[in-house]
């Protein structure tokens, strides 16, 4: 079995049935640093299924969308609601992926298994999980390795494999690809599309257009701040509804 | 990791428990002075008593005026030590049982073999120091409020000389034991006052030597006594009794007496 | 004649003859360092850690008593123990003066704000790094101390390494705690300042250089374990 293979391999889809955080609900979300508004005014629903991603240009918000969607950041103004928030708070209902990923200083194993234990998966099941996620991540053969000695690329795969060992109902990815070279970049997107087949809601942010083609089901175009247009992704690539929109996906947006 | 810890804090504890236990072991705690230690009289004393009674002694050998608050604040059994005047108001203020006398020695002024004060062979202890005080000549002074200083002090007051006024010029304070002190005193060339035992034991010695000795005024007394157990009832009333008389009985006597450093006695046992 | 070559010499020998006294100041030594340094670390780290990761009232002045503590003369440690454990002082009932334990109780005060201070430090900064990723994993606070402490552990046992050098270095705590009584509370420090006084520099400079030697070896075995260690892990 050739690595690539191993990468592309299916993860069983979570059995368990669980009560639905779906939909996520952002009501007049605002977020200001200082006297600067970095987010004005977002109202938003992200529904199970769709891959959505939110697109925009450097310094759009989308990061601290991303952020505040996942309550590492609070909003200054508005709420974001999931329809179930006492779910929202277990362990294996949302996850998050960060653009630079930060691994602990132990082995690719150690760094899966760590999550599984601070997301009190329960003892017997780790060694099933560990396997599943190091085999998505095509990164069986190196579980006894150094995590912080990887490839930029395999970092990356493993940080949203231990995000996916969780078996999150909700992942969120913060520009996973930003900073990988195109051969890496293709690896982690079809991890993304491995996790999103289990019917995992992916909702992910990228400023790259091809990428955006790939992956997305929706789009969330994001402007300095704004909300500037929403919709199924084919329909937004085809005919933009805002010239805003249509001068990004010309590459003439300038900031 | 957590494992580790707990074995490592649990083999710590075992640790302790050993100290304790061996702190179990019958012992008493004295109290005494740096000369009596230093001088080796102790190593030679203290395992024929221990043979004897199966008591251990712990000695904390510090400054008289340091053992002396040791012992005030209840931390030892018996207090040996060599300034007369602090024993009697250490027993007369109800914190000592008894002063008994147990051996004296004497104290000699030592200075550097050019002898710049002139002042070898005086056989006048205070008009030696008037005359080292008279040429500035640098002088160590313990200034640690030990037995040896408390008699320095007395000596200078005696000879009419306010080395108050004086330190820091040729009067120079260590504030440390009597070693450290002739460790300085032979390191700047200065005169200093030392009980003999030390000085015989000390073996940094350098240019440094005996200039003044045999004067009646330097004799150096040590005395015994047993903390009152009155005001610190933990104190080891029968053991430490059982030591003070051994030490005063024929056997002790002797032993210090029959103690030599370099073919010399150190020590003239004088128990009543 | 007092030099450094024959210094040396009785260094080597001591060494050699290793005679028994010699060992059992050693042993003495070591044990009371040692366990020093893991009672302080064993409280130094999760305060330190706690210092570094949450906001409560008061937290400046502690963090500020802690690094003024750094420099507290151990003199003054030892003074402040002798009056807690004196017969006349609060502790006195049990007895502890003058025994190894006094000396591993002193020594913890002097070696814990070195702990303290600097895994607070070692905390602080990987938290930087880590904190959005905790948060995210939902971590306790703590589990949160427990795992920044395991991610700082090879910058912690530098912080370990200059505690116990502040332990087993120092004389004027345990002189005064442990009283240099022989057999029970000489250490190798005590040792070196009784033989000072009797003007045996030799031996005390060669007692100095079996300490040092001593030390030496045991942080290069620590630091050659973090080594290999850190090869694995990185």
């Amino acid at each position: 079995m050739t690595e690539s293979a191993v990468s592309r391999a299916q993860p069983t889809p979570t059995r368990t049935t669980r009560p639905s955080l779906l939909p996520l609900v952002l009501d007049g979300v605002s977020f200001t640093a200082g006297r600067q508004t970095l987010l004005n005014d977002v109202n938003l629903a992200f529904n199970a299924g769709a891959l959505s991603v939110v697109l925009g240009p450097n310094g759009a918000g989308k990061t601290l969308l991303i952020k505040l969607c996942h309550g590492l950041l609070r909003p200054a103004a508005g709420s974001v609601n999931w329809s179930d928030p006492a779910a929202a708070r277990r362990p294996d209902a949302q996850a998050m992926v960060f653009q630079r990923p930060v691994l602990l200083r132990r082995s690719v194993a150690g760094n899966i298994l760590y999550a599984l234990r601070v997301g009190r998966v329960k003892r017997a099941q780790r060694p099933a999980r560990l396997q599943e996620a190091l085999a998505l991540a095509g990164l069986s053969a190196m579980a006894a390795r150094p995590a912080r000695v990887l490839s930029g690329g395999e970092q990356q795969r493993l940080a949203l494999a231990r995000a996916w060992a969780l078996h999150p109902q909700v992942l969120f990815l913060d520009e996973p690809t930003a900073n990988l070279d195109p051969a890496a970049t293709r690896r982690v997107e079809e991890m993304v599309g491995s996790i999103r087949s289990t019917g995992t809601k992916i909702i992910m942010s990228t400023h790259d257009l091809g990428q955006a083609r790939r992956l997305a089901d929706e789009i969330v175009f994001l402007h300095q701040g704004s909300v500037v247009e929403t919709g199924e992704a084919a329909a937004f690539f085809e005919r933009p509804l805002t010239q805003t929109a249509a001068a990004f996906l010309d590459g003439r947006l300038l900031w | 990791m957590q494992y580790t810890k707990c074995r490592v804090l649990i083999a710590v504890l075992l640790a302790c428990g050993a100290w304790s236990a061996a702190a179990a072991e019958r012992y008493i705690t004295v109290a005494s002075t740096t000369s009596t230690e230093n001088s080796g009289l102790f190593a030679r004393l203290l395992p024929a008593f221990t043979e004897k009674t199966d008591i251990a002694v712990r000695v904390v050998a510090v400054g008289t005026g340091q053992a002396i608050k040791l012992a005030r604040n209840g931390d030892t059994d018996v207090l040996f030590v060599h300034h007369r005047a602090s024993e009697e108001k250490f027993v007369a203020e109800g914190f000592g049982v008894q002063r008994f006398d147990v051996m004296y020695n004497d104290f000699v002024i030592i200075g550097p073999g050019s002898d710049p004060a002139g002042v070898k062979g005086m056989n006048n202890a205070t008009e030696a120091l008037r005359t080292i005080a008279a040429r500035q000549a640098p002088f160590a002074s313990r200034g640690d409020d030990s037995g040896t200083h408390k008699k320095e002090l007395a000596l200078w007051r005696d000879a009419g000389v306010d080395v108050g006024a004086a330190s820091g010029s040729w009067y120079r304070e260590t504030g440390s034991g009597m070693g450290a002190t002739l460790n300085v005193a032979s390191g700047m060339g200065a005169y200093v006052l030392s009980d003999r035992a030390t000085w015989l034991k000390f073996k940094n010695k350098g240019e440094l030597a005996i200039l003044v000795e045999d004067d009646s005024q330097l004799v150096n007394q040590y005395g015994i006594i047993l903390v009152n157990p009155a005001r610190h009832p933990h104190v080891k009333r029968a053991d430490g009794q059982t030591f003070i008389d051994w030490v005063l009985s024929a056997d002790g006597q002797s032993l210090i007496n029959f103690y030599t450093i370099d073919g010399q006695q150190a020590f003239f046992a004088n128990a009543k | 004649m007092t030099d450094l070559s024959s210094a040396f010499s009785k260094a080597i020998k001591l060494l050699i003859d290793l005679e028994p006294a010699l060992v059992e100041i050693v042993q003495l030594s070591l044990s009371v360092s040692l366990s020093a340094v893991l009672l302080a670390s064993l409280i130094g780290m999760p305060l330190g850690a706690v210092l570094g990761l949450f906001r409560f009232p008061g937290r400046g002045v502690v963090v500020s008593i802690l690094n003024a503590l750094m420099g507290l003369p151990p003199v003054v440690a030892g003074l402040f123990i002798y009056l807690l454990l004196s017969r006349a002082g609060p502790l006195g009932e049990y007895g502890l003066l003058f025994t190894p334990a006094a000396m591993v109780i002193a020594q913890t005060l002097l070696v814990l704000p070195i702990v303290a201070a600097l895994t607070r430090q070692t905390v602080v900064d990987l938290n930087d790094e880590y904190a959005e990723q905790l948060h995210s994993l939902r971590v306790g606070p703590f589990a949160m101390i427990a795992t920044l402490l395991w991610e700082g552990r090879y910058s912690l046992l530098t912080a370990v390494l200059a505690g116990f050098g502040r332990a087993i270095a120092e004389v004027g705590a345990v002189i005064i705690v442990g009283g240099n009584i022989n057999h029970v509370t000489r250490v190798m420090t005590t040792t070196i300042a009784l033989e000072t006084s009797k003007g045996d520099l030799d031996l005390a400079l060669g007692l100095g250089m079996v300490l040092l030697l001593i030390v030496f070896t045991i942080n290069g075995v620590a630091l050659g374990a973090q080594h290999l260690a850190r090869r694995g892990q990185a």
